[in-house]
């Protein structure tokens, strides 16, 4: 057992700690008013290595396992949330393109998504009426030829409208889970267009679009693994994806958790500073102790997924407990604040509204509950 | 980074398990019902060498390390909660403070046969006026010659009834205040030392809970432990490391409701199918088994930081709160997962949660933990 950093891990989290402070925590409110994250933010991310941390050198990434990934993306949610969950999805696009593409899918697209060339890839899974229950997905593709044709409509698509490359799952067979395939398809095809960003109540600099597919066609070469594997390639890129979450709930509640800390030792009320109240000191050691335990859980899932062994239960743990509670510690970090929690002068506010989506995307914590009471029930003697 | 267990380590909990599941679950239930220390199953614990985990072989301990001890104390927990705290008991707060702060004739008299398991040992810190606030001792240290005389009385004294040397604390000085504490290594069968009383408690029951008398208790110089005015500053490094193994005693309390209760979610039936299908129940088992595994992690990393030698007083009381309060929520949620059979004795659900409520009181309770843990996060600033 060894729970410390290597010396690159440690460099890492310094290095983005220090971006995220200096570039990304001073401009969070002013990226949420304009609802606009700038393309020279992702290419700055790009140049630290920020967008492929778990690719290989030879396509641009940075080459530096799960266990990294999981420490950068906190660092950037500390500065900015929207600029994480960017980061997060572009990762997770960029390692389902390198786990199940073809060399010239790889070639094609990873480095554009490393570099910042691109804004970022997106991940249209979701339709309006299929969410938790994606095996149930209507969008259609039809064979024609040499090429597909993609008809349907995607929901709550992160950087939807924005993205260089859009990994797109639809039915090419029977209903159900196995009649799904995936496709990666490209920002402009024709027919494609992406709605106007929605109001959301956190992540405000991310945009979230839904999409509409009008008989877009695409060649057969852009199918990512094969025919039917859609469903399978999925859940694997999800349960990736769920560290990246846990880490980003994580690195919002570290933020509020710094800023409360700071201000219970300033504000003074009955004659003493806050820090010296029980009540306030007890919040203090819950969501301290709390977000230890969900980052140890989330550790444990990325360096599972570093050694190359199963970990889509420890994942699922992990952005159940992280995510949870890091919510409860923003909105004890709001009540620590009172009234000026409320208020968007300190980013507090922000950081509870932020916070809360975490508990949705890439699966709500009840498919979390879903996958972990499975699990847990295989392993009886039953 | 790396989560796993040394081979060392996993062939420890190995044979611990298959140990405890043998020789010491199949008594639990009758270990409770007759509230009677369990002989049998410590002198199997003791020829394991479970009674002095990490102290080295030299003082005749295992030479392990204190990850070793937790995982040693969840699997024995699991079986018998009881023997659990005697176990750890024996191994942090009697034989971890004489390791740390005795002489060598200190550990060669006590020491050895603590950690074989020959005698059993006991720390004396609560009073029946002072619990939390243990700097307020009220228990005297009078110089006299090159001893001490001793008076007053220890409460909740774990293995009371069955120790033969409790590691005291007695103010030596109050002018002091606590720095005028002193630690002392008292036999239990010095003149004036009796045991007054033993608790019948809600839980653990195998395990004697006794208070001690001290009257006019005279001690010479070889019963010092540390310094004099050291007292305090060994009653808590010793709780630092007690911590680790209550938080594991919690966790192997915690993990075997679990198991139970998911194993009978399994068979038992309502509405047609069996209950693990219904959300109701599914979701129960996955928040405590994701809770069981943060416990685990809070513990191991505590555990490992004692081992590296680095400050780990704060880790431990996150272990600490963390791990009890899992418990009783575990424990609570197993019984209700088994409806009205729960609560009737015919299952050991409701004896879970009856031994996991302790958890969240020795040692430090709940609140001292958050205490501790606020002091650090603050200082962090």
């Amino acid at each position: 057992m060894n729970l410390g950093l290597s010396e690159t891990q440690t460099i890492l989290r310094e290095s983005t700690r220090r971006f995220s402070k200096e570039r990304l925590a001073p401009f969070a409110h002013a990226r949420e008013q304009n609802h606009c994250i700038s393309h020279a933010t992702i290419k700055e991310l790009g140049d630290l290595g920020l967008l492929g941390v778990n690719l290989p050198e030879a396509l641009g990434g940075a080459e530096l396992g799960a266990v990294s990934y999981a420490l950068a993306l906190r660092e950037v949610a500390k500065g900015d949330a929207s600029v994480a969950v960017t980061m997060a999805v572009t990762n997770m696009v960029g390692e389902v393109i390198q786990h199940f593409g073809t060399p010239e899918q790889q070639k094609g697209h990873i480095p554009k998504l490393t570099s910042g060339e691109y804004f970022g890839g997106a991940f249209a899974l979701s339709e309006p009426s299929a969410g938790s229950d994606a095996g149930s997905l209507k969008t259609t593709a039809r064979r024609d030829g040499d090429s597909w044709v993609i008809n349907g409509e995607k929901l709550w698509i992160t950087t939807g409208d924005q993205a260089g490359v859009i990994v797109v799952w639809a039915r090419t067979g029977e209903p159900g889970p196995r009649g799904i395939s995936c496709f990666l398809v490209s920002c402009d095809a024709p027919g494609l267009t992406a709605g106007k960003p929605e109001e959301k109540m956190g992540l405000r600099a991310s945009h979230t679009v839904a999409l509409s597919f009008v008989d877009v066609r695409v060649p057969s070469s852009s199918m990512l693994g094969k025919e039917g594997e859609g469903f399978k390639i999925a859940m694997r890129a999800l349960d990736g994806g769920r560290i990246g979450i846990s880490a980003q709930a994580l690195g919002i509640a570290g933020a509020a958790m710094d800023e409360v800390r700071s201000y219970a030792l300033e504000r003074k009320q009955f004659g003493k500073t806050l820090d010296q109240f029980q009540a306030i000191q007890f919040k203090l050691a819950d969501m301290a102790t709390e977000l230890e335990a969900g980052w140890l859980l989330t550790l444990r899932a990325a360096s599972l997924k570093e050694s190359g062994k199963q970990f889509s239960r420890e994942a699922a743990m992990a952005k159940v407990f992280a995510t949870e509670a890091a919510n409860r510690a923003v909105r004890e970090a709001v009540q620590i604040f009172g009234g000026y929690g409320y208020i968007e002068e300190f980013p507090v506010a922000r950081h509870y509204r932020d916070c809360r989506v975490t508990q949705i995307y890439e699966g709500t914590s009840e498919v979390q509950r879903i996958v972990i009471g499975r699990e847990v029930c295989k392993d009886s003697g039953f | 980074m790396e989560f796993n267990l040394s081979e060392e380590q996993a062939m420890l909990r190995d044979s611990v398990r298959a140990m405890a599941k043998q020789e010491i679950l199949p008594f639990a239930a009758a270990i409770d019902e007759a509230g009677a220390f369990p002989w049998d199953q410590v002198n199997r614990m003791s020829e394991l060498g479970l009674m002095g985990i990490a102290v080295p072989e030299k003082w005749g301990g295992s030479g392990m390390d204190n990850v070793s001890y937790a995982l040693a104390a969840e699997e024995v927990s699991a079986a018998c909660a009881s023997c659990g705290v005697i176990m750890s008991v024996n191994n942090s707060l009697a034989g971890d403070p004489i390791r740390r702060f005795g002489t060598d004739e200190q550990k060669e008299r006590w020491l050895k046969p603590l950690a074989r398991g020959e005698i059993m040992g006991a720390y004396g810190l609560s009073e029946p006026g002072t619990g939390s606030d243990a700097a307020a001792q009220k228990t005297t240290a009078v110089r006299d010659g090159d001893g001490w005389v001793i008076n007053g009385a220890k409460n909740f004294i774990t293995n009371g009834a069955e120790a033969k040397v409790i590691v005291a604390f007695a103010m030596g000085e109050p002018d002091k205040g606590v720095k005028g504490i002193n630690a002392y290594l008292i036999p239990a069968d010095t003149a004036g030392y009796s045991v007054a009383k033993n608790e019948d408690k809600l839980g653990i029951k195998g395990s004697s809970t006794s208070q001690i008398h001290f009257d006019e208790v005279r001690v010479g110089p070889e019963a010092l432990l540390g310094n004099p005015g050291d007292g305090f500053k060994i009653a808590m490094t010793t709780l630092d490391g007690g911590r680790i193994g209550i938080a594991a005693q919690a966790l192997g309390i915690a993990r075997q409701a679990f198991e139970e209760a998911r194993d009978y979610s399994l068979e038992r039936s309502s509405f047609g199918r069996p209950i693990s299908k219904h959300q109701a129940i599914q979701f129960k088992l996955a928040d405590m088994a994701t809770e069981i595994d943060a416990a685990r992690l809070l513990i191991w990393r505590a555990a490992l930081l004692k081992d590296q030698g680095e400050s780990y007083g704060q880790a431990a009381a996150m272990a600490k709160l963390y791990a009890s309060e899992m418990s009783q929520r575990v424990t609570n949620q197993a019984l209700q997962v088994y409806g009205g059979y729960g609560y009737c004795k015919d299952y050991p659900a409701e004896r879970h949660l009856r031994d996991a409520r302790i958890t969240e009181i020795y040692e430090g309770t709940s609140e001292i933990q958050r205490i501790v843990i606020a002091r650090g996060v603050l200082a962090d600033s």
